[in-house]
């Protein structure tokens, strides 16, 4: 499966012991198992506080904020070869959002990862972006693609959504999380057409025929990345549509990993080697 | 291999590209797939499914060594019967049934005389889950998904009911399967096209408690990339790798 050409999943998250999975071992497992048959060279892993089990996976609370931080930062630095983190942050906490950033540069962190627990266009998220920008971090959101109605447990976000927030600030580059990850990804690809700093990722559990094509004829290939998110599955079916669907050997590169390269501060993937 | 849960034609709520015969031909061939059960893609919101399947065979036809019919008989329109009778007779190899889009409850009898008319005629009963992802589905597309009751009730109607479920997710899988007498779970088999790989391994997870014979391969084509199944088997775990699922080829009836 794997040839040894440099792939990134910028889309990826690890479980922890106050996630309340007793299984949580098992599933990091298997991701890094997947990866490696697959050729993910890194992992960029996000740990999403307790993930419910002590406050809502969406609107975590400043203390399981800073631990899930703490244990990403853990797992990073026990598997420097094959992880790297976000530090995540929850906008409702500005204080403790932007210390939390501030740490995790200090410990390693190479992106932001912003959940929905505010809406991506609220003024809330902007000193976030500000310090992201300081710190050339990428801001991966968490977006629904077309939000018709609200959705109980998240403060939704669509492209459009985001494509405001990227307005704001032009020097961040903003991930679009999952455009296979639930609602309507055609909504999305014209929502951010004109936003050139949004960057949707191709990861979650949809794999509807012409989402690919759609995606790339419109946004070009320099503006799309291969992910998994919570499917990696479904990430390596990607892989294989897109190895048949016309893409030159340059534009595959770019979505397998050299946009990352570019969005991540440098020097990030020191084993995908330089881009040419 | 064969794939037993592919379409052809149009889908109302989104353009889909090229879904024609020839192209999934084509596609089988790359995908090293010798065939494939093909249902016609409008046939669920069409209220008199007959012009459907005779579109079906019409486009088939030229390729009928590879692309196998699989027309729908619905249970509570006139002479059923004999359409069922009908389809079997022009090669159908399996029988394709939309209980949610005909507002079918799980105990409908209807569904029930079909399924035991399907298993007396040694032809599987082909049931959809879901076309789509509910997240992402257009408001005019009411239908839901298949549901627990309607599989457990119909696998239980008799000893020769044959049901092939395709699109179910692990939460489904597991409540019919274990809802049934080991006599009754073997009269459904499943494909695995919306059941999770890594890292939750929800498919390794099922061939470990189900079993491999349980399951059959489907795409969903021209719906579904139909690289996804391929990719669920090759990222199982080591001890799991070439699990023996079942090849739909050998029901033909």
């Amino acid at each position: 499966m794997s040839d040894g050409t440099p792939l990134i999943d910028p889309h990826a998250h690890l479980y922890n012991e106050l996630s309340g999975r007793a299984d949580w071992r098992r599933v990091n497992a298997a991701r890094m198992r997947a990866g490696d048959a697959m050729g993910v060279m890194y992992h960029v892993v996000s740990v999403l506080g307790t993930y419910g089990h002590r406050s809502p996976t969406y609107f975590p609370s400043p203390q399981d904020v800073t631990q899930g931080n703490r244990d990403a930062w853990m797992m990073a630095e026990a598997d420097q070869e094959r992880v790297r983190w976000y530090v995540v942050v929850n906008p409702n906490h500005t204080e403790h959002a932007l210390a939390e950033i501030t740490r995790g540069v200090a410990n390693g962190a190479v992106g932001v990862k912003l959940l929905a627990s505010r809406r991506a266009d609220d003024p809330l998220n902007d000193p976030i972006c500000a310090l992201a920008a300081e710190h050339h971090l990428p801001v991966l959101h968490h977006i629904w693609q077309h939000r018709t109605r609200e959705w109980s447990n998240q403060e939704i976000s669509d492209g459009a959504d985001l494509a405001r927030l990227a307005a704001r600030h032009p020097r961040v580059a903003f991930i679009l999380a999952h455009l296979g990850g639930g609602g309507d990804w055609a909504h999305t690809v014209p929502a951010v057409l004109d936003t050139p700093n949004v960057y949707p990722d191709l990861s979650g559990s949809g794999v509807d025929r012409g989402m690919l094509d759609v995606a790339l004829a419109t946004l070009g290939a320099r503006r799309v990345l291969w992910a998994c998110d919570l499917t990696m599955e479904t990430g390596l079916a990607k892989l294989r549509a897109l190895e048949v669907i016309g893409l030159s050997p340059d534009e595959m590169a770019d979505v397998r990993w050299r946009n990352a390269a570019r969005l991540f501060p440098p020097g990030t993937f020191p084993r995908c080697g330089a881009i040419t | 291999m064969i794939d037993c849960a592919a379409y052809i034609g149009s889908y109302p709520f989104r353009q889909l590209p090229h879904p024609d015969p020839d192209v999934l031909v084509r596609v089988l061939a790359r995908e090293g797939l010798g065939g494939a059960w093909v249902g016609w893609l409008p046939a669920p919101w069409q209220r008199d499914p007959l012009p459907g399947n005779d579109a079906l065979f019409a486009a088939l036809e030229p390729h009928r060594a590879t692309l196998h019919p699989a027309p729908v008989v619905r249970p509570d329109w006139p002479r059923w019967e004999q359409t069922l009778r009908d389809v079997i007779a022009r090669g159908a190899r399996a029988i394709r049934a939309y209980p949610m889009h005909w507002g079918m409850g799980p105990h409908d009898p209807s569904m029930r005389r079909l399924a035991l008319a399907c298993g007396e005629a040694g032809i599987p009963l082909l049931l959809t889950v879901r076309f789509e992802d509910a997240r992402q589905r257009s408001p005019l597309d009411v239908a839901g998904d298949l549901t627990g009751p309607h599989l457990r009730a119909l696998a239980r109607a008799g000893d020769r009911v044959h049901l092939v479920v395709t699109g179910a997710g692990r939460e489904l899988l597991e409540e019919t399967h274990w809802g049934l007498t080991p006599d009754e779970q073997r009269r459904i088999h499943w494909d695995f096209a919306w059941i999770w790989g890594p890292p939750e391994d929800h498919f390794a997870h099922l061939l470990r408690t189900v079993g491999a014979e349980r399951f059959v391969y489907g795409t969903h084509w021209p719906l579904r990339l139909t690289q996804n199944p391929r990719a669920n088997l090759d990222l199982l775990p080591a001890e799991l790798r070439n699990p023996p699922i079942v090849d739909a080829a050998t029901y033909a009836p």
